[in-house]
């Protein structure tokens, strides 16, 4: 099988690591791996402040890049959102604006082809256990979009129950957004930080070493609040726990 | 503070204090989660939920396609029911209506049953200014109204208060209202709730004019629906011999069998409720109403525009006229959990009045402006909604118009809005930012450069990157970005 990372803006320039876990991750599940040069930003960024114009080249983009691509993967359930939810959106808006029915056509052709990383791993590989071996202690903290938008339900936690080693503990009001909100985090800074500290506390409370993501845009929020607060806890994209095994651990 | 919400600050300015607050914080705490877990098991209880949702939001749609077909009906029931109705443009008109059907009365003074409508258009101001005193009769209301206040909440104004504070506004001020609160007066509910019982029964018993608000209208036979939970209302409905009722002209339902549905579903998303305490329905005066019956010998129903017909041409934003103020968004909301109603600036808070305030009043000033961007678009508001209403995506809509502009319909006239004051530099930003996204060759540039100047990366930044660095650390940037180590793994030359 072969399938295609989209790999994100963010985690490209600030979080490579999440890339290159599931890039060994999927390889070692037998998944072949292609990186489309052409890629770039989802534009959510752009949409989510209210800039849809400057989304619609960036949408262009994504749907050229992955054209020829019956799997496309991605690290970040915001960013699957974004291209299953609103690109159709967006395209419709354009067409109706008189930008031809290009950008609409583009959205429906890519929106079905675009898959979390957990859901490509339960729902098209039909694995829960990657054979990755973590032995820490570990709460899950289920981005919104994910949960909410997507509908991940229990897929995140599955995979992480399956982990060897791994001691998987609840965290309380694990449903309840962590306060980054893309630009929300800067616009209204003392509300998210609120609400990001009562996100850490309740981690922080669970006595595990590791608070678990599978968005590394709330995890830097998450994470730059733990360190300005010289908390012990770290922060880890999903993809890496499940990359490691006894042979490779995270490095 | 005052009661009005003209001159308001941002959201981000006013919810800065609230934060701050560490009482206000524990009490909207507390309270916003005891009824969120009550609403999530009452909810629960329902097989059919998701199809009680679903029909909810049907009948709601379809009665706002039809709107002008379905307020005419109701104007000719009510008024073959003896009623008379009053067609209100905007809060001054229907300020002025009330006004002079007050006057006409010769009485100096109402009763209130809560209503959101009167309070959006600021009808006790008004009647003040006419030297008609309104006395608010829901005692979250009249917490907040004895306290100089502003509600915070739709369905508990005063959730901002505790008890030991509202003792304090009782003892303080109940005297200049009316009955004086008893002495000693301490701070447990009963003893609370009798203090307002006895300061109520005397305005009650007084009172020959009424005002309402309703949360449902029948179109077929010009019924008015209120629930409440405390009989309150009851006593506002049947013993003066005026009633008004305002109310907001998108409230009206075809049938009286559509009711099934908005009676299941609103009490149990507000107040967790299987069935509401205290539902009121009447039919303009009624065979048993007015000169030898119960009841008032009069109602007069005014209808309120004031934006909703504007929203209504909105294609994505009239959805919020679907919404029956349940206020189980606000009670999920993280946002107004930390940010407290006021700092909406609005009767309606949390994320309703982010979606409702921005279309009914403009984005004009800077509050309305900074509205549609108060939520982390969770979607926890959308997951709630008995009627479904997709807050996340009429907040983005609205951002969109702040941001860039673009047609709207201001007092029946469609007219192209420009982006709002002050956004040049974030517009140039998100232009850079996408310019520099939309060329990888360029990104990729970008992406080696700050890998080299990594260790210079500062802690604090300086402008707007300080609302980040304040509180928070920034990220590590990586010696190479994944583009970088692709090219150098796979030998991939882009
Ligand atoms: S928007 Fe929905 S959840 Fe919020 S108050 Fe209205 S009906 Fe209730």
């Amino acid at each position: 099988m072969r399938a295609a990372l989209f790999v994100t803006c963010v985690n490209d320039a600030l979080y490579p690591r999440t890339g290159i876990a599931v890039v060994r991750l999927l390889e070692r599940l037998g998944v072949d791996v292609d990186f489309p040069a052409a890629q770039s930003c989802c534009g959510q960024p752009q949409y989510n402040t209210g800039y849809r114009h400057e989304t619609e080249p960036l949408m262009r983009r994504t749907a050229r890049a992955f054209a020829g691509h019956e799997f496309v993967v991605t690290p970040s359930g915001s960013c699957a959102a974004m291209i299953r939810e609103h690109y159709p959106r967006i395209g419709r808006k354009a067409a109706a604006e008189g930008r031809g029915g290009e950008l609409a056509e583009a959205a429906a052709s890519l929106a079905p082809r675009v898959y979390e990383l957990t859901e490509f791993l339960v729902d098209v590989l039909g694995v829960t256990d990657v054979g990755a071996y973590f032995p820490h202690t570990v709460t899950y903290h289920p981005s919104c979009h994910g949960l909410r938008g997507l509908g991940l339900g229990d897929r995140p936690r599955r995979l992480l129950t399956a982990v060897k080693g791994l001691d998987l503990v609840e965290l309380p009001g694990a449903e309840e957004c962590c306060g980054f909100g893309g630009t929300f985090a800067v616009k209204n800074p003392d509300v998210s930080t609120a609400m990001g500290a009562d996100k850490t506390a309740a981690a922080a409370g669970t006595g595990a070493q590791v608070l678990c993501g599978a968005d590394n845009s709330c995890l830097a929020h998450l994470d730059g609040l733990l360190r300005r607060a010289d908390s012990p806890m770290r922060t880890l994209h999903l993809a890496e726990i499940l990359a490691a095994t006894e042979e490779e651990p995270l490095p | 503070m005052t009661g009005t919400y003209l001159g308001m600050p941002a959201f981000p300015e006013a919810a800065r204090e609230a934060v701050r607050d560490e009482v206000l914080r524990a009490n909207l705490r507390h309270a916003t989660h005891t009824i969120r877990d009550k609403r999530a098991r009452s909810v629960a209880e329902l097989a059919d939920w998701d199809r009680l949702r679903a029909a909810g939001k049907a009948v709601k749609d379809h009665t706002l396609r039809h709107l002008d077909r379905y307020l005419l009906q109701l104007e000719e029931a009510v008024t073959a029911a003896g009623g008379t109705v009053h067609w209100a443009a905007d809060a001054d008109e229907a300020n002025r209506i009330v006004t002079d059907l007050v006057r006409a009365t010769g009485e100096r003074e109402v009763v209130k049953v809560k209503s959101m409508a009167t309070q959006e258009i600021g009808l006790n101001e008004a009647l003040e200014a006419a030297g008609i005193a309104a006395y608010e009769t829901d005692l979250a209301e009249l917490i907040v109204q004895l306290g100089h206040d502003r509600p915070s909440h739709i369905l508990v104004p005063a959730i901002h208060r505790n008890r030991a504070e509202i003792r304090d506004i009782f003892r303080t001020e109940m005297g200049s209202w009316g009955r004086p609160a008893p002495e000693p007066l301490g701070d447990d509910p009963r003893e609370l709730a009798e203090a307002a019982r006895l300061h109520l029964r005397e305005k009650f018993l007084r009172a020959r004019v009424a005002v309402s608000g309703a949360n449902f209208m029948v179109a077929e036979t010009g019924t008015m629906v209120v629930l409440e939970s405390e009989g309150n209302g009851r006593m506002c409905l049947t013993l003066p011999e005026t009633l008004i009722s305002v109310v907001g002209i998108e409230k009206v339902v075809p049938t009286f069998r559509d009711l099934e549905i908005f009676l299941q579903t609103l009490p149990r998303s507000s107040t967790a409720e299987r069935m509401n305490p205290y539902t009121t329905m009447w039919t303009g005066l009624g065979p048993s109403r007015g000169a030898d019956g119960d009841g008032p010998a009069a109602f007069h129903l005014v209808l309120l525009d004031n934006g909703r017909t504007d929203t209504l041409a909105d294609e994505t934003g009239r959805q919020a006229l679907r919404c029956i103020r349940c206020s189980a968004c606000l009670n999920v909301c993280p946002v107004y959990e930390r940010a407290g109603g006021h700092a909406y600036g609005s009767v309606y808070p949390g994320p309703i009045g982010a979606i409702l305030s921005p279309q009914l009043r403009g984005t004009g000033t800077e509050i309305d402006a900074s509205l549609p961007y108060a939520s982390t678009l969770c979607g926890a508001c959308y997951e709630v909604c008995p009627v479904a209403i997709d807050i996340p995506e009429v907040l983005v809509h609205l951002r969109e118009r702040v941001a860039q502009g673009g047609p709207v319909t201001r007092g029946g006239v469609r007219v192209t809005l420009r982006p709002a004051d002050g956004r040049t530099a974030e517009r140039a930003t998100m232009r850079a930012a996408r310019l520099l996204l939309d060329h990888p060759g360029a990104l990729r540039a970008g992406e080696r450069l700050l890998a080299r100047a990594r260790r210079l990366a500062p802690r604090r930044l300086p402008g707007a990157g300080r609302a980040w660095t304040d509180s928070r650390e920034l990220p590590t940037v990586p010696a190479e970005s994944f583009r970088d180590w692709w090219a150098r793994e796979r030998g991939d030359t882009q």
